[in-house]
């Protein structure tokens, strides 16, 4: 999980909440909650051209915490929010969704 | 739902309780228009009422559900589909990045519209229907429209739409249909949807005829704990959780101004669908300040973000579990807001609900109901060449 260069799907909208945030995928439909801050800085900063450690380490998030952050990417990625950067240059903003189509 | 490093579900029941800065679960009635007359209908819709929103106004609203970014509205009536500009605004919506799902009788679905309505992405539709059969649907929802409603599911599988939904309020009498409810659907490929009858809107009158029996209550929590993980329910059971030991799928709450609320057809935000009455209204889009002032500011829904009092139910050891039931419910039988669910599995619900003055038992508001037809109209009419 740890090298895995992820990225955030590009039909998945992330809604800011007190909580965290609420992500939407527009594609399947599911709706999931990001539980804590720190999980949505994580998921913001996503790239999919960098590691998943290398990410977790510009976030600052301690190396204690980090297998808790596997198993909620791992999550993630179960549900499609999340997929693998198969593109360096296919950045988005995941703030805004795509529009319908 | 799903959620994502919680190591404790009921904490974010908690945090939801909170409120949240824009709901999940928007319903929108577009027109209290209505072809049909059901017994329960939880808004007594009928008649259009001419204070309805516009077409701009209506964009107006989506425009700003955009910006809040809500992901997905519920649309429902009256019969949403009546509305000239329902094409529009649908497409409007789906333009907009927000998704839409309607309910509907399906009495407007003929080829052309399934096929134009096939064609359109993020978009779910909701067929209701009350029976497996036409005697069990139509005595609550009107002759013919059984046949109405498996016409449009037809016209909606020929044109190749999908997944559509199945959306049955459970009563006493289609109880027992739950599982042709989830054969007919498996045979359309369509999903099952089940909901819990309130006495909203003209169910107030029909409410103490048509809900499950305590026998039955048990029936549908028994079938939920062996079907609900494919089939939705709007989380409107969780008074059920009490009758076990293992939760149904879904949230356990009350989302009722917290994560859930209704805009009525003239524009007025009331707290759920099923509570369409000024003690529930918190607003109106219309109002400076617009959805997203009522939303986030509105005295109601403040004060339901506050955490509740169990009441009467404080010294139950099921309150965890069933969390005091449906605020509608209690509010239209005349049980405080704080007591148990009529329909408490414990049994604390007939206790209250005698205990409520029946004369002072709150009326659903804004009826659009149909005027009754005089008596003659009813005669059949025979048409042909003399």
């Amino acid at each position: 999980m740890l090298d895995r260069r992820l990225e955030l799907d590009p039909q998945v909208a992330l809604r800011p909440e007190p909580f965290g945030a609420l992500a939407y995928h527009y594609g399947n439909r599911k709706l999931i909650f990001l539980k804590h801050p720190d999980v949505v800085r994580v998921v913001r900063r996503l790239d999919g051209s960098t590691t998943l450690a290398d990410t977790l380490r510009a976030c600052d998030i301690d190396e204690a915490r980090w297998p808790s952050f596997e198993r909620a990417l791992h999550s993630l990625t179960q549900s499609d929010m999340l997929r693998s950067g198969a593109h360096t240059d296919d950045q988005h903003d995941e703030q805004q969704p795509v529009p319908a189509g | 739902m799903t959620n994502t490093m919680s190591s404790n579900p009921s904490r974010l029941v908690e945090q939801l309780k909170g409120g949240l800065d824009a709901p999940i679960c928007l319903t929108w009635e577009l027109t209290y228009a209505c072809n049909l007359e059901c017994v329960h209908c939880l808004s007594s819709s009928g008649r259009r009422d001419p204070r309805e929103l516009s077409t701009d106004e209506a964009k107006a609203v989506l425009d700003e559900l955009h910006d809040l970014q809500v992901f997905y509205i519920n649309i429902g009536g009256g019969e949403p589909m009546i509305r000239r500009d329902f094409f529009e605004l649908l497409e409007y919506s789906i333009d907009r990045g927000i998704g839409v799902k309607f309910s509907t009788n399906g009495a407007f679905i003929d080829a052309d519209k399934a096929r134009r309505l096939a064609a359109m992405d993020y978009l779910d539709i909701q067929i209701s229907l009350d029976g497996t059969d036409a005697v069990t649907n139509d005595s609550v929802r009107g002759a013919g429209s059984y046949d109405t409603a498996i016409q449009a599911m037809e016209h909606l599988r020929n044109a190749g739409f999908g997944e559509f939904k199945i959306s049955v309020v459970v009563t006493r009498h289609n109880v027992d249909q739950l599982d042709e409810f989830k054969a007919l659907a498996d045979s359309f490929g369509a999903q099952l949807r089940i909901t819990r009858l309130r006495p909203s809107g003209r169910g107030a009158d029909s409410w103490h005829e048509l809900h499950p029996t305590n026998a039955q209550q048990r029936q549908i929590y028994d079938w939920l704990l062996a079907h609900g993980d494919n089939v939705l329910t709007g989380d409107s059971f969780f008074h059920l959780n009490a009758l076990g030991e293992e939760p149904l799928p879904g949230l356990n709450m009350c989302g009722a101004g917290r994560v859930v609320c209704l805009i009525d057809p003239i524009g007025d935000v009331y707290a759920c669908p099923f509570v369409i009455h000024d003690e529930f209204k918190a607003g109106s889009v219309r109002d400076e300040g617009g959805f997203g002032h009522v939303w986030k500011q509105s005295d109601l829904f403040t004060e339901l973000r506050e955490p509740q009092s169990a009441g009467a139910c404080a010294s139950c050891g099921s309150y965890d579990a069933c969390q005091g039931g449906c605020m509608a419910a209690k509010f239209f039988v005349g049980i405080p807001l704080d007591g148990p669910d009529p329909e408490c599995v414990a049994g604390h619900g007939e206790a209250a609900m005698l205990a409520a003055s029946t004369e002072h038992r709150p009326r659903p508001m804004m009826d659009h109901s149909k005027p009754p037809r005089p008596s003659n109209e009813r005669v059949p009419v025979t048409i042909g060449r003399r």
